[in-house]
């Protein structure tokens, strides 16, 4: 199985964890990710905010890169799998924007490239029975409370990813591993991350009910598929607590981090030291 | 709830422009609300997006740009997903940024259009987004100085945030996607 691999900005700053952990499953897994020379930034939300166009044509930069390769393209960062497949989407419904977007890319883009999730190529081209038989650790009952967020299902008509009020793909790995995974209320609620820096105020507000959510239910932890959920949850886990006046201490992992951990993957390789709230509740279940 | 607008010199306002810059047909909207009970900032704003596109449909003008719901939005999409008439309201928002972008509208609370004008500069320079460099010529341009500086150590240690600017992109077509972009602003399309 080989796939082109856009790894995204965060692989290289605040979701580090998220891309090796990645790299590493992809590996034990025999899945083969090409870097795509010469990737660059897909504009995230500053993009679209500012000027649509702009915000089509960084994302096809990249797109044009996988079509030269004939490959799938592969991406673990929920904001680049989003602003990808809207490129794609406003390429193939829009012919002026197609036009003025390979105007900007001085080359032809037909928006045909098939952009992919890492979570939908484990569940789709391994899929659980297979991938069980890998595993070397079960979760032990861990209770999860699997976060989809905002990006990776919305909006449907261009995301196609799941079902966009109740998904379910990151439950069926955890269930796959081991673990037990939750049914709770905040799946798809916005963590406010689009406003990390300009109004943490908001994003504090709205993190704060994912997190007491979750914990009301019971979890163990929380698994999450996005650098943006992450380090909203996780880095500002105690801002959250300021706000809420209580302690929660609940670790936010990346679901491939689970996934290395079952697949019998050193600490090291999936950046478990780097998240901010320790992940020990985790390791002495797994233990 | 009342709503009071003012009308403009134009019949519809902001209506026809902002139709045409997202591609959605507001009267489409029959204000069942679906869009703001699933709004996770509607609660927060002076108006919530139902009322947004009321105010569009009503003949809106410039007073609409200075409304704090514009940049609270989170872009998080729930109002487009949900819409039965299937409207993109997250892009009617977008759409309205530009707006307020372009005819300079007082600036909202945390200044979201400095930080993207900051995320943006270092993504055309470098082809990639360089966080540090973003974020304190974010903090320098008027965002909070001392906000977040607990947690910087921390992150250079746990590897969160790079120091040195990214390389590897490929600069050129990047440089030339910006410049594309100012041209076709240039020409008032």
């Amino acid at each position: 199985m080989k796939y082109a691999y856009y790894p995204g900005c965060s692989a290289h700053s605040t979701a580090r964890d998220m891309h090796e952990s990645s790299m590493a499953v992809a590996r034990s897994l025999d899945i083969e990710l090409v870097e795509l020379k010469g990737w660059s930034c897909c504009g995230a939300t500053a993009a679209h905010q500012t000027d649509r166009a702009l915000a089509a044509s960084l994302p096809s930069a990249n797109l044009v890169l996988a079509k030269t390769s004939g490959l799938d393209m592969v991406v673990n960062c929920a904001a680049c799998y989003n602003r990808l497949k809207y490129a794609n989407h406003e390429i193939i419904t829009m012919p002026a924007m197609r036009q003025q977007v390979n105007d900007a890319i001085g080359r032809e883009y037909d928006g045909s490239v098939k952009v992919r999730h890492l979570v939908e190529v484990l569940l789709e081209d391994i899929g659980v029975v297979k991938l069980r038989k890998h595993f070397k650790q079960s979760l032990n009952g861990l209770k999860v409370a699997c976060y989809y967020g905002c990006l990776l299902v919305r909006p449907p008509e261009v995301m196609n990813f799941d079902d966009p009020e109740n998904p379910t793909s990151l439950d069926r790995l955890v269930n796959a591993m081991g673990g037990e995974s939750l049914e709770w209320p905040y799946k798809v609620e916005c963590c406010g991350g689009g406003l990390s820096l300009t109004r943490t105020d908001v994003l504090v507000k709205l993190s704060a009910l994912i997190i007491e959510a979750a914990q009301a239910c019971g979890a163990d932890c929380i698994a999450v598929a996005c650098p943006m959920c992450q380090s909203s949850l996780d880095l500002r886990q105690k801002d959250i607590e300021k706000e809420a006046g209580k302690r929660f201490n609940l670790p936010v992992v990346y679901i491939s981090q689970l996934l290395g951990l079952c697949l019998g993957i050193p600490h090291k390789e999936l950046g478990l030291n780097r998240l901010m709230v320790n992940p020990s509740v985790i390791l002495k279940t797994i233990a | 709830m009342t709503i009071k607008i003012k009308k403009q010199a134009a019949e519809t306002g902001l209506r026809r422009k902002v139709e045409e810059m997202s591609g959605v047909d507001l009267s489409l909207c029959y204000q069942c609300k679906k869009c703001t009970c699933g709004c996770p900032v509607a609660k927060l704003s002076q108006s919530p997006p139902s009322e947004i596109v009321r105010r569009l449909q009503l003949g809106a003008g410039n007073e609409l740009l200075e409304n704090d719901h514009i940049w609270l939005c989170l872009s998080c999409e729930t109002c487009y997903s949900r819409c039965p008439m299937q409207i993109n309201v997250a892009s009617v928002i977008d759409a309205l940024r530009t707006l307020t972008l372009a005819r300079k509208t007082s600036l909202p609370r945390g200044n979201s259009p400095l930080f993207n004008r900051t995320f943006l500069k270092a993504v055309e320079t470098y082809g990639r987004s360089y966080d540090l460099l973003a974020i304190m010529q974010y903090k320098l341009g008027g965002g909070n100085l001392t906000q977040d500086v607990e947690k910087f150590p921390t992150m250079l240690k746990k590897g969160k945030m790079a120091i040195l600017p990214p390389s590897g992109a490929d600069k050129k077509t990047v440089k030339q996607i910006f410049k594309k972009a100012q041209q076709h602003k240039g020409s008032g399309k």
